[in-house]
């Protein structure tokens, strides 16, 4: 489903990082490892189409993702790729549910609210659903931006460092959410990711 | 939920400084609304009242004060010409109806004004209820005045001296209403209409009342006495050059003519209009400013919002549309707003004019109000565009990597 041929990216400064080439199907879970400064942040950006390579191809079923213009590549990444950042990201104008709708609405979907309720069910988060990201914890936060990355149910999912501010359990949760909802929608999964709790639990993994 | 509806929520989140701005338009619109209100009813009751009047013939003074108290009825007489004086002017040839005018009283503030037919000819009155004058002490009153007093045919009054409602009352004599006028939308509607024999009644000494026919009194009353002022309308344009000049070479009487003196009149007060404006347009300049400034603040918070959108899904183009949008959504509804404190304070300031016959109302609309609207919106768009650009230069992986 996913390619990665020759693909290479020149920071500022000039220092240059070669990526392996790297095919990942549809139902694939990896864990993507390397040290700090390896580029795995980059290879994340480059994979949802939030960087452009230097050289090489990204093709997403065929499809070229850098040969599409600005506007399409943005709505493209908005139906076909779910994102879970390291920081929560959410517009604070907006209450839970709202942001889940938001994130339907910028992709041109029809939302889906039934989705929506078992997601946030499932997450644990169901009544917190009329409240803003002010009323929320650092945990909710999290499990919040899972469930927008899962609500327009992408074809990759995308998620750096995921569970690196949850405790045990939540962590737990929030790795078989992203695990059950991946092989649900038939997406893959790709978790960049330090934390040895994840690790234990996905075999295949990209090593930078 | 769209992209849009945040716009609405930024502002509502934000509601002092949304209030802020949005009351800083309202006020420089207000400002300039209630200019444009008050000068355009000026000026078309300006036009209205002079209609058909070539000239004003009055004594010797201020010609613009001629002006004002023998058309526009605000101000007081030169003073007085005498009957002698005025009926060559009023049978010169090149004069096509001369309408003679015997102020000096009123009711209530209202104007009573001796006049004969002619005045009924020049304004084209109409009567709504009654008949109009036929003896001394037959009164015509305007619809502002019926509306006012509460006079309607049959009723009396007696009528004070002087022009402000103020001075002795005519005990002597009672008026008694016999008609009341269309509404016409000019002066006469707010004068009381009577023949001039009714004026010089009012203030002969008592014991020479004159008695006579109704038929030959008209005639008979303007010989040996002293009337206001004569308006009058030329035969022939060719007249607009010689008769003024004949009239205050060759006699002492003086000819105003209402446009140049109406001219006259918006030129001085025009300094202190345009000062007005100056400081409304002062008020919205400093209005989009502080758009700007609060939009431009609000992008470094907005930014991971915006980079949140685009990884969304969002293209740059409808996030700059959703920037844009806050800065619109303040100064429409503050222009709106603007409007309509521009309409209430016009509608309160004619509530609390002394002068009845200049009295501005608030329920009155010119085209040149979507122009205040659209100076909002040009204001909006003029403060959003240079945080908007910021849209184009969020780098999204670096701006939510760096959060």
């Amino acid at each position: 489903m996913i390619k990665i041929r020759n693909l290479s990216h020149n920071y500022t400064g000039g220092r240059r990082i070669n990526f392996p080439d790297w095919d990942i199907d549809s139902m694939d879970q990896w864990l993507l490892l390397g040290a700090s400064g390896k580029g795995k942040s980059t290879l994340l950006n480059i994979l949802a189409g939030l960087l452009s390579p230097t050289e090489g191809t990204v093709t997403h079923n065929e499809l070229n993702l850098h040969s599409l213009s600005g506007t399409a590549l943005d709505r493209f990444r908005g139906r076909h790729i779910g994102i879970v950042f390291q920081q929560t990201h959410l517009i604070k104008a907006l209450n839970a549910i709202q942001n889940l709708q938001i994130a339907s609405s910028l992709a041109g979907l029809t939302f889906d609210d039934a989705h929506a309720m078992n997601l946030l069910k499932d997450l644990g988060i169901h009544e917190l659903r009329k409240k803003y990201p002010h009323e929320l914890s650092q945990g909710q936060l999290q499990r919040l931006s899972v469930a927008r990355a899962l609500i327009n149910k992408p074809d990759l999912l995308i998620a750096d460092e995921p569970t690196s501010s949850l405790d045990d359990e939540n962590a737990f949760q929030v790795l078989e959410m992203l695990q059950t909802q991946a092989k649900n929608n038939q997406a893959a999964l790709v978790i960049a990711t330090h934390d040895q709790r994840v690790s234990q639990r996905i075999d295949k993994s990209y090593l930078l | 939920m769209n992209i849009y509806q945040i716009s609405f929520k930024n502002l509502y989140r934000n509601p002092l400084t949304t209030g802020l701005n949005v009351m800083l338009v309202a006020f420089g619109v207000g400002i300039l609304c209630i200019l444009l209100l008050a000068s355009n009813q000026i000026e078309r009751k300006l036009e209205q009242n002079a209609k058909d009047i070539d000239l004003v013939v009055g004594a010797k003074g201020s010609p613009l004060q001629l002006i004002l108290s023998s058309i526009y009825h605000i101000d007081f007489p030169t003073g007085n010409i005498t009957v002698e004086e005025a009926e060559p002017i009023m049978k010169n040839p090149m004069v096509k109806r001369a309408v003679p005018l015997a102020l000096g009283d009123s009711y209530e503030g209202f104007r009573i004004a001796g006049t004969d037919s002619s005045f009924i000819q020049l304004y084209q009155l109409e009567i709504g209820k009654g008949r109009y004058w036929k003896q001394d002490l037959e009164v015509n009153i305007g619809s502002t005045v019926a509306k006012v007093t509460g006079l309607k045919p049959g009723d009396k009054f007696y009528g004070a001296h002087g022009l402000d409602g103020n001075g002795d009352v005519h005990k002597q004599h009672m008026y008694q209403v016999v008609g009341v006028l269309k509404p016409q939308g000019n002066v006469t509607d707010d004068l009381v209409l009577t023949n001039i024999g009714s004026v010089y009644k009012m203030h002969e000494p008592e014991g020479e009342e004159e008695h006579g026919s109704a038929e030959h009194h008209e005639e008979k009353e303007i010989s040996n006495k002293e009337i206001t002022a004569i308006l009058i309308q030329y035969r022939s344009p060719m007249s607009v050059v010689l008769f003024p000049r004949m009239v205050n070479k060759n006699t002492n009487m003086q000819a105003a003519s209402p446009a140049m003196e109406s001219a006259r009149l918006f030129s001085l007060i025009g300094v202190g209009l345009d000062t007005l404006k100056y400081f409304a347009i002062l008020i919205m300049a400093i209005s989009g400013l502080s758009i700007f400034i609060s939009l431009y603040n609000s992008m470094k918070e907005k930014k991971y919002d915006l980079a949140l959108m685009r990884c969304l899904g969002a293209s740059k183009g409808k996030l700059f549309f959703h920037v844009v949008l806050e800065a619109l959504a303040v100064t429409i509804v503050g222009s709106c707003l603007g409007i309509l404190i521009g309409h209430l304070a016009v509608e309160v300031i004619g509530v609390y004019q002394e002068s009845a016959q200049a009295r501005l109302t608030g329920s009155y609309f010119v085209t040149e109000e979507l122009y205040l609207i659209l100076a909002g919106l040009v204001i909006g768009l003029v403060a959003s565009i240079i945080p908007a650009m910021q849209v184009y230069k969020v780098d999204i992986a670096k701006t939510l990597s760096k959060s």
